[in-house]
């Protein structure tokens, strides 16, 4: 295997790859163009030469499956003649390819006129649908999304109603435009009678992709976590319920509050079997919930690599860390009068000035009521006295009535006396 | 007998009653034309006339008198008569002419800019403004002029008793007024509360000239935004949105020409000192010619100043060198120099320990329990009270108000169907 090849690992300058990642289990919790377009994008990302070719590899192997001839040719400029003779460029596949889709297109788009002439909905529905599938398999998703959104006048059942909504959800989200996925989302809610829990489950998964895509993550946290377990691998062409785990369980470390933590990931016996597929999230979010915060940020830590790799999550792994970290240190001095700051340092891994810097950047961005004695490095709980506050409250309301009323009852007059003043002539 | 001689003796007759009053001023209208084409006949007439009892007679021919350029031993003696006729001449019979009356005054500033001494016209303006103003809350077109003097002669103090009187009242009849005159007032009184550093009246001042309504932006309008983001700067640290009655010429156009200053905003909202001292530099010209550099560099002292006091929100002690660091100061001496100096205004409360070098901040002492504070909270309440009637009597005025009445009378059909139905009736059918 290229991963055993005499080339040793050469690490990155980071050194973000501890582990490697194994590529071969990662693809083989996904079907479809998900499972190659997840490669390709760890075949961009990858620091190390051998992770890049490896999920190169795979990938050809798996469009040599389908019909995409474009991608292939991409997937092999992109291999480079580096993994040899075996991932070359297959002309003559290619060639039988080809000619192959262009009878069947032409099949497909005369049945279809067939279909028009005789005005009967059901064919009509049936034929854009197989068109939007031919075109699907052949990645010319533009045309894909344009077919099944055609399919929409012909539907007839919430069933269609249904199956039109996933089919543009599902080449929306290839497409990478995530508002046309909420609003189809919102469709398929809409739609009467709808029991099916994997459709509700795969609904609700790619909502919540679409607000995470949106930087809504508490949003996007409550569609996971909401999301049904009967998902399992049925949705395995977009989204894995590994995955469900890793998005859901991150965006609601980042947003939800202690309470709610609780009630709605820890607490929720549908959410835990997502989370027991993957143990290191069940962990950090544990580890945080019971303020262990230096095994929560070690888990964190060594689960970031693999993150970047992950063609949604990656925009959002730093954003999410960030957040995650600054509720980590809000929660760690909440029940404190004082805090030694040595002690909270040792606790989050880290130096004490840089807590410091920290702390200070929460506390001007009021998220943290204390000060920071930096002399004898102890954080002080500050409580606001409401006598003098209210003080300076009705003071400042005071003057602020009385300049605003001056104002009123000036303008009042001047308005009443036409008092404008106006231009029109030209100054030089 | 000379037509002149028999004004003075008209004027002479008819400055006892009102009505005689009245009379003398159709008289002295229609023979205004021929008192400047005689104007230089009329000094000797002037003193035949008393200013305290023939004031509108005597306005008029001294008005006519001086309408011409004067060399500067005229300038001389116009300041010197002018002087007393404002401040003996009686208001009732000035009142009368008031855009004559305005005139003199103007007249007088000019003759005092232009013998470089504007301190003269001070008193003699002060005067008039009381003398043609119904009541203190009235504006007069004075109180620019007046405002410019006090600026140009640096006696900022003598403008207050004028300036601390609210100006409710604008009556173009009564005291001959004109928008420009509202503007200046606005934008010069602007800039005698910058002078003497007090910032918040000075944007109240300026918000004014803002928001006057308008129907094309001004020269008077830009150069008090200018202002207007520089002081705001300075006393909140931010330039707060336009209220929401700001002409739309002014909305739309205005933030177009005053690009560097908004800039300049910008780069304060970062709290970086370096940014905003190089923004400074490479717009000096246009602070400069603007005649604003000096509120420019005041900004960045109370970027220094506003950095410092984040710090004490955030921290209990801090060593001098970190706040040096953290505020971009030279060093610590400088930081010491900086926190005794805020110190000392009470901007911060703090101590600073010299033999570490540290400095621990402390709370506002400030406890709103000693007498001077239930004084000054006393004092707000009267204030507000008066305010508060004054604005029930305005609301009067306005529920009174014909124009007001007819067009809600329009809007509204005048009976409701229910304003019919009887109460003890809607009791019995609910029972």
């Amino acid at each position: 295997m290229a991963m055993d090849g005499s080339e040793n690992h050469v690490r990155g300058a980071t050194g973000t790859t501890p582990e490697q990642i194994d590529v071969e289990n990662y693809a083989s919790l996904y079907t479809g163009h998900t499972k190659i377009a997840r490669l390709h994008f760890i075949a961009d990302h990858a620091n190390s030469r051998n992770l890049e070719l490896e999920a190169l590899r795979m990938s050809l192997d798996e469009i040599k499956k389908g019909d995409n001839t474009m991608l292939f040719k991409e997937c092999v400029e992109k291999i480079n003649g580096r993994l040899g003779p075996g991932y070359g460029l297959d002309q003559e596949w290619i060639d039988t390819v080809e000619r192959r889709a262009a009878q069947r297109q032409e099949k497909l788009e005369m049945e279809l006129n067939g279909y028009k002439t005789n005005l009967i909905k059901e064919s009509i529905r049936m034929g854009y649908n197989d068109l939007g599938d031919f075109h699907y398999a052949r990645g010319d998703l533009q045309q894909a999304f344009k077919c099944y959104v055609r399919t929409r006048d012909y539907c007839t059942t919430s069933k269609h109603i249904i199956a039109m909504c996933l089919n543009v959800i599902l080449v929306s989200i290839e497409l990478g435009h995530f508002v046309h996925v909420s609003n189809y989302v919102s469709k398929a809610d809409q739609t009467p009678d709808v029991q099916d829990p994997v459709v509700l489950a795969k609904l609700k998964c790619a909502a919540g992709l679409a607000h995470l895509e949106s930087k809504k993550y508490k949003l996007a946290a409550r569609k996971f976590v909401d999301s049904n377990f009967e998902l399992g691998s049925n949705y395995s062409d977009v989204i894995a319920p590994q995955d469900v785990a890793t998005y859901g369980g991150l965006c609601a470390l980042a947003s939800f509050d202690r309470a709610e933590l609780k009630s709605k990931v820890i607490d929720n016996i549908n959410f835990r079997n997502f989370l027991e597929l993957v143990p290191e999230v069940r962990e950090l979010i544990h580890d945080f919930y019971a303020s262990r915060y230096a095994s929560c940020l070690g888990y964190l830590q060594k689960l970031k690599p693999s993150l970047l790799l992950d063609i949604h999550l990656y925009d959002h792994v730093e954003t999410l860390y960030e957040q995650i970290r600054h509720k980590a240190l809000i929660q760690y001095t909440n029940p404190f009068i004082s805090v030694d700051l040595n002690t909270m340092a040792s606790a989050f891994k880290t130096s004490v000035a840089g807590l410091e810097k920290e702390l200070a950047a929460l506390i001007t961005e009021n998220q943290i009521q204390a000060r920071i004695d930096s002399h004898n490095k102890i954080l002080y709980a500050r409580h606001a006295d409401q006598r003098n506050t209210t003080f300076q409250r009705v003071l400042q309301t005071g003057s602020d009535f009385q300049r605003e009323t001056r104002a009123m009852l000036l303008r009042a007059n001047l308005m009443r006396q036409d008092f404008v003043m106006k231009g029109g002539r030209k100054q030089s | 007998m000379d037509v002149l001689d028999q004004l003075v003796t008209q004027v002479q007759a008819l400055s006892g009653s009102d009505q005689d009053v009245a009379h003398l001023y159709t008289v002295l209208k229609q023979a205004d034309e021929l008192l400047h084409s005689h104007a230089t006949r009329l000094g000797y007439c002037l003193t035949a006339l008393n200013p305290v009892k023939h004031s509108l007679g005597y306005l008029y021919l001294l008005e006519a008198h001086t309408a011409g350029s004067m060399s500067r031993e005229q300038s001389e003696t116009f300041l010197g008569l002018a002087s007393t006729f404002l401040n003996s001449c009686a208001p009732e019979q000035i009142r009368l002419a008031a855009d004559k009356f305005n005139n003199i005054c103007r007249r007088l500033k000019e003759q005092a800019m232009h013998l470089h001494d504007p301190m003269r016209a001070i008193l003699p303006l002060q005067a008039a403004i009381r003398k043609l103003q119904p009541s203190s809350e009235f504006l007069t077109a004075i109180h620019a002029d007046f405002l410019q003097m006090c600026l140009l002669s640096k006696c900022y103090k003598a403008s207050l008793s004028v300036l601390e009187d609210d100006i409710f009242e604008i009556d173009q009849k009564r005291t001959a007024l004109v928008p420009r005159d509202f503007l200046l007032y606005c934008y010069y009184g602007g800039m005698v509360y910058i002078g003497l550093k007090k910032f918040s009246k000075a944007l109240e001042f300026f918000q004014h000239a803002i928001t006057a309504p308008t129907t094309s932006l001004n020269a008077i309008t830009i150069a008090a935004f200018r202002k207007y983001v520089l002081v705001s700067l300075i006393q909140n640290g931010q330039v707060p949105p336009f209220p929401k009655y700001t002409p739309a010429v002014v909305l739309r156009n205005l933030k177009s020409c005053v690009q560097d200053y908004l800039d300049l905003a910008n780069l304060y909202a970062t709290r970086n000192i370096a940014d905003v001292k190089r923004c400074i530099t490479t717009h000096e010209d246009v602070f400069k010619s603007d005649n604003n550099l000096g509120l420019a560099k005041q900004v960045i002292a109370s970027l220094y100043k506003r950095n410092i006091q984040r710090l004490t929100q955030t921290y209990l002690t801090l060593s001098l060198q970190d706040i040096a660091d953290t505020v971009q100061l030279d060093g610590q001496k400088e930081a010491e120099l900086h926190i005794l100096q805020m110190i000392k205004d009470g901007d911060i409360f703090a101590a600073i320990n010299q033999k570490d070098g540290m400095v621990s901040f402390q709370e506002d002492p400030e406890q709103y329990n000693t007498c001077e504070m239930t004084q000054r909270l006393n004092n707000e309440i009267h204030h507000i009270v008066r305010l508060a009637k004054k604005l029930t009597w305005v609301d009067e005025q306005v529920s009174c108000d014909h124009a007001y009445l007819s067009k809600i009378g329009r809007d509204r059909p005048r009976y409701e169907p229910e304003d019919f139905e009887l109460v003890p009736q809607k009791m019995y059918t609910n029972l």
